[in-house]
């Protein structure tokens, strides 16, 4: 049976990202070795097209295949950043493969269906439909982080990842079973008529509650927080861009359209574990990211900081979540989202360009005297680390001034007060970097690595959106507010 | 009124300055030196345009620029002067010509990127006292933070890193806690806009519970006082001052520390005045503790440069003392203090600096009879010595004196208690003079020091003549402020309430200012 052909525009991006990863594999035995490199103008197309496919869906909005999707600015908005990831992944990529010698073609292929993956769980309103998303994008993610097959940090990386996302996605699916047992429907729009009608009863609670701690695990939030930096460590550096931006942007797509749709009138169950898992993951991130003298690892901890932020606003949405405010709050999530993506792209980028081959140069004190060596390269890396710490004119700034906002709007003066304190003990372990790259002298002579091509799109990019965040934050966060209305 | 975009342009030519200094190649230093002087000299007669523009006795906001920047929330690109931020811009262009001449040949790595840094600093520093929307206030005031780190840990002395995070990491803990201060009261206000905002509290269209609006003045004021810095938040300053090169303390003390003074001015006082006058007390009692812990151990300090670091803990209470004892005289003779400070202390660090270049040591034992090698350098240095102790006829004399007549009218035992610092200044300054100039040349390296080269004259000069200036013709000064600065005192009365307050506020409105403003006609 042929689905209605709107069904088919409303899933073009998914389409477009699987037909060209397939496209890629198909092509890659016939591709002589010395040509492999090449492989990457069919990925960069497809990373290309499918991102711009997304006017297909936003020209169509509506529920796809009968409710199991649902394409609305959420939805697109989501689509957008996850795209921009997959563009940004391959362009970054290509030269990395090469110098590593790694095989090109698969890692093409995974990236393409992990993409596909989170486009889904951005559009997901049933239940399983989210959870096949989130498998598609994982387990191409878990082949991903130990693609340096040589490199035991690799493979450890990945086994890591893949030991405990599989119980992340376990809990999940049980999570699913029981709220199904509960209210005997997984779409997101009946789950929200029954808990509207009083079926919530303690197993729809305990679904909630293991959806929430397989997402946690996805999203890298306290408790379930601890495998982040290995794995972020061990996988190919630009597997750790791809890691901390896009699938953590559709691990919280798939998360608010599970509490804000299908559990908003249950709130009071979840705002507490929300607002804890915040403060603690906030607590987390940043006091261990202030030991850390590996930079690769000291950004796995941050971005861990990032995500309690997120939940930070999430809660202010959890205070009121039907009324009109709320809005504020979810369209904050998703600003910040945007604003994350890029200045932490960019910064793992820039990471992995300094490292050089086989990444090794990523001690902190490595960096020592960078800006005399390379000046550019540390005024990149000191735009993104201020936007991380939230200083004004970057991106990063708007975002937790919109967080911060939500917050304070929802009265939530103590987590407010926590972030805070937050902010200015995360400063602390940015700012070494840049006295390292700028105020002391340098120990050890690096052969400076010249910047490809496509790393140096991928820089400008990122460092130009985040100064144009950071400045006219006015159209996104249009569109951010679009996209929390449409939700709803 | 409306100056077509004058006020944007100061803000900005100086990071169109140090954009430009990008396309010049780092190996030609002079032209950069070049570049950043005709830069910040251009940007003094830009800010000489804004006074000859300025209307005194007008207390409203002039040559107000408004523009939608941000559609959600509701942000402003919203600048205007008045009487209170049109000195400090003048005193922000005027020192900064004064510290790029001062680093013309001591700074020697980096040259390009140091100026950079310096007027991208004297961007943002403008921008803080020109901004009247909330959000871009905290913009610019966040902004400035990150070049001024650069300065202090790049090209600071032996502890600069240390120096530099306390400081930066200082002033985050207060600015955050300001920004949800600032938030909240969007919250309760609706806008950003600091006029639209003011207006609405001071007619009781807003109401704010006394908690709410503690809690409020708490976090503004916290984020002003470590800027200031109120004893005893002070504990960045000395490290902070010391580590800096000669400009970056020049700036630091003579700019930076008045942003905290300028927003009690601007936020604190007029936003909350229930609470600034419930807090009054302590935080005179603050203030107090600072002038005379600050002097004394100015006095016991071996290193002039930390001695100087703590003069301003010293004076920078007086203008605390002055703004809290709500009485036009005190807040027009803080205001007055603030800028002569910014001259006077600049102009210390600038003549320790020119020491440093030839010592490189700080500690004054090292020196010694330094009359006989420097004669004309050993007179221009007494000579800004004695305006910083408050010598009449001299610019510090007149601050110091109108805090204290005004304080003394409100309080008279604050008043009593900060008079002692004037004399404790005398001391350690003139001490310090004494054991530094006088005498005979005590270590052989000082015998063939150079006296002051003639750049090194041109800048002394200039600053001695804006010294004696300020001291003789303060009517000119003012004539311009007068007007805000009774306004702050008349965006302290509320509609409603207060009533019990309101005789006490409004008394001193009925006293005039020390010095008439006809003397200068």
């Amino acid at each position: 049976m042929v689905p209605p052909i709107d069904d088919l525009y409303r899933l073009a991006p998914e389409l477009v990202f699987c037909g060209f990863g397939m496209l890629v594999m198909l092509l890659e035995p016939f591709v002589s070795a010395a040509r492999k490199k090449w492989l990457s103008v069919p990925a960069l197309a497809g990373a290309v097209l499918g991102l711009a496919a997304t006017a297909l869906p936003a020209a169509h909005p509506g529920a796809a295949y009968y409710g199991l999707l649902r394409i609305d600015t959420f939805s697109i908005f989501l689509h957008l950043i996850v795209g921009a990831v997959a563009v940004l992944v391959v362009l970054s990529s290509a030269d990395y493969l090469e110098r590593e010698k790694l095989p090109p073609g698969e890692f093409y292929a995974l990236v393409l269906f992990a993409t596909a993956g989170m486009g889904i769980m951005a559009s997901a309103q049933e239940l399983m439909t989210g959870f096949i998303g989130l498998e598609i994008s994982s387990i191409a993610s878990y082949v991903l982080a130990g693609y340096r097959r040589d490199s035991p940090r690799s493979n450890e990386s990945a086994m890591k990842y893949f030991l405990l996302g599989s119980f992340a996605t376990a809990f999940f699916l049980y999570g699913i079973a029981m709220a199904y047992g509960a209210t005997g429907t997984t779409n997101l729009e009946s789950l929200r008529n029954a808990v509207a009608q009083g079926h919530a009863g303690g197993l729809l609670t305990l679904g909630l509650g293991l959806m929430l701690v397989g997402l946690a695990f996805k999203v890298a939030t306290a408790p379930f927080q601890v495998w982040t930096p290995d794995v972020y460590e061990g996988a190919p550096a630009p597997v750790t861009a791809l890691l901390a931006s896009g699938p953590k942007a559709a691990a919280f797509a798939l998360l608010m359209r599970i509490l804000f749709v299908g559990f908003t009138a249950s709130s009071g169950a979840w705002f507490w574990v929300v607002w804890i898992s915040a403060a603690l993951t906030m607590f987390a991130g940043n006091l261990a990211a202030l030991v850390q003298t590996n930079v690769k690892r000291m950004l796995a901890y941050s971005s861990i900081a990032h995500a309690g932020y997120i939940l930070v606003a999430i809660a202010a949405v959890g205070t009121m979540p039907d009324d009109a405010q709320s809005v504020a709050g979810i369209a904050a999530v998703l600003f910040y989202l945007a604003t994350y993506v890029l200045m932490k792209f960019g910064a793992f980028t820039m990471v992995s360009q300094l490292g050089g081959p086989g990444e090794r140069r990523l001690d902190i004190n490595g960096y020592a005297g960078l800006s005399q060596e390379q000046p550019w390269a540390a005024a990149c890396l000191s735009l993104y680390l201020l936007s991380l710490l939230g200083l004004p004119v970057t991106a990063g700034f708007l975002g937790k001034f919109y967080v911060f906002k939500a917050a304070v709007n929802s009265n939530l003066l103590w987590l407010v007060i926590l972030m805070a304190v937050n902010s200015v003990v995360a400063a602390y372990y940015y700012l070494r970097v840049i006295v390292v790259m700028y105020m002391r002298e340098p120990q050890q002579e690096w052969t400076p690595q010249p910047v490809p091509r496509g790393v140096a799109l991928v820089l400008l990019l990122t460092a130009a959106g985040t100064l144009y965040l950071g400045l006219f934050p006015g159209k996104v966060m249009q569109l951010a507010i679009q996209s929390a209305l449409s939700l709803r | 009124m409306q100056g077509p975009l004058l006020l944007t342009v100061i803000t900005f030519l100086p990071l169109a300055g140090a954009l430009a200094l990008l396309i010049l190649r780092r190996e030609d230093r002079l032209w950069i030196r070049r570049l950043a002087l005709t830069t910040a000299l251009a940007e003094l007669g830009l800010s000489l345009l804004l006074l000859r523009g300025f209307l005194p006795g007008v207390a409203a906001y002039q040559f107000e620029e408004y523009r939608s920047w941000i559609a959600t929330p509701p942000i402003h690109y919203h600048l205007g002067v008045d009487g209170i931020s049109l000195f400090l811009v003048l005193l922000t262009t005027f020192l900064t010509p004064l510290a790029v001449l001062a680093s013309w040949r001591s700074i020697t790595s980096r040259v390009r990127e140091f100026f950079l840094m310096l007027l991208v600093l004297e961007t943002g520093m403008i921008g803080v006292f020109l901004a009247l929307d909330l959000f871009l206030f905290f913009v610019f005031w966040e902004v400035m933070l990150v070049p001024m780190y650069f300065l202090i840990g790049i090209w600071g002395h032996e502890r600069r890193i240390y120096a530099a995070l306390k400081f930066v990491l200082y002033t985050m803990a207060g600015s955050v806690l300001m920004l949800v201060g600032i938030l909240w009261l969007y919250n309760l206000t609706g806008t950003f806009d600091l006029p639209v905002m003011q207006a609405l509290l001071q007619t009781g269209q807003v109401l704010l519970n006394t908690r709410t609006e503690m809690l409020l003045f708490g976090a503004f004021f916290l984020a002003f006082a470590i800027k200031v810095p109120l004893f005893p938040l002070h504990t960045w300053l000395p490290d902070a001052h010391v580590e800096a090169p000669t400009a970056g303390s020049v700036v630091l003390a003579g700019v930076l520390l008045k942003m905290g003074a300028y927003g009690m001015l601007r936020f604190c006082l007029p936003l909350f005045p229930e609470a600034s006058h419930r807090l009054a007390p302590y935080i005179a009692v603050l203030a107090i503790i600072g002038i005379i812990y600050g002097a004394l151990v100015a006095m016991v300090q071996p290193d002039l440069k930390k001695l100087v670091a703590y003069s301003s803990v010293s004076h920078l209470g007086f203008v605390v003392l002055g703004i809290f004892a709500f009485n036009a005289t005190s807040i027009q003779g803080a205001l007055y203090q603030m800028l002569s400070h910014g001259v006077s202390t600049g102009a210390l660090f600038l003549a320790v600096g020119m020491l440093y270049d030839r010592r490189h040591t700080h500690l004054i034992r090292e020196f010694g009879g330094l009359a006989t090698p420097m004669p004309v350098f050993s007179a221009l240095f007494l000579f800004v010595c004695l305006s910083s102790l408050g010598l009449p006829m001299l610019n510090g004399f007149v601050g110091e004196f109108l805090i204290l007549l005004g304080t003394f009218q409100q309080h008279a035992r604050w008043a009593v208690w900060a008079a002692t610092g004037v004399i404790l200044s005398a001391v350690y300054l003139l001490w310090a003079y004494q054991r530094v100039i006088y005498g005979d040349v005590t270590s052989e390296n000082n015998r063939a020091l150079p006296d002051a080269t003639r750049r090194e004259r041109i800048i002394l000069f200039t600053a001695a003549a804006v010294i004696l200036w300020m001291g003789i013709a303060s009517p000119m000064f003012t004539r311009r402020m007068e007007a805000s600065t009774q306004n702050v005192l008349k965006q302290m009365q509320r509609s409603t309430a207060y009533e019990a307050r309101d005789s006490r506020g409004a008394a001193p409105r009925a006293i005039q200012p020390a010095i008439p403003s006809a003397g200068e006609r």
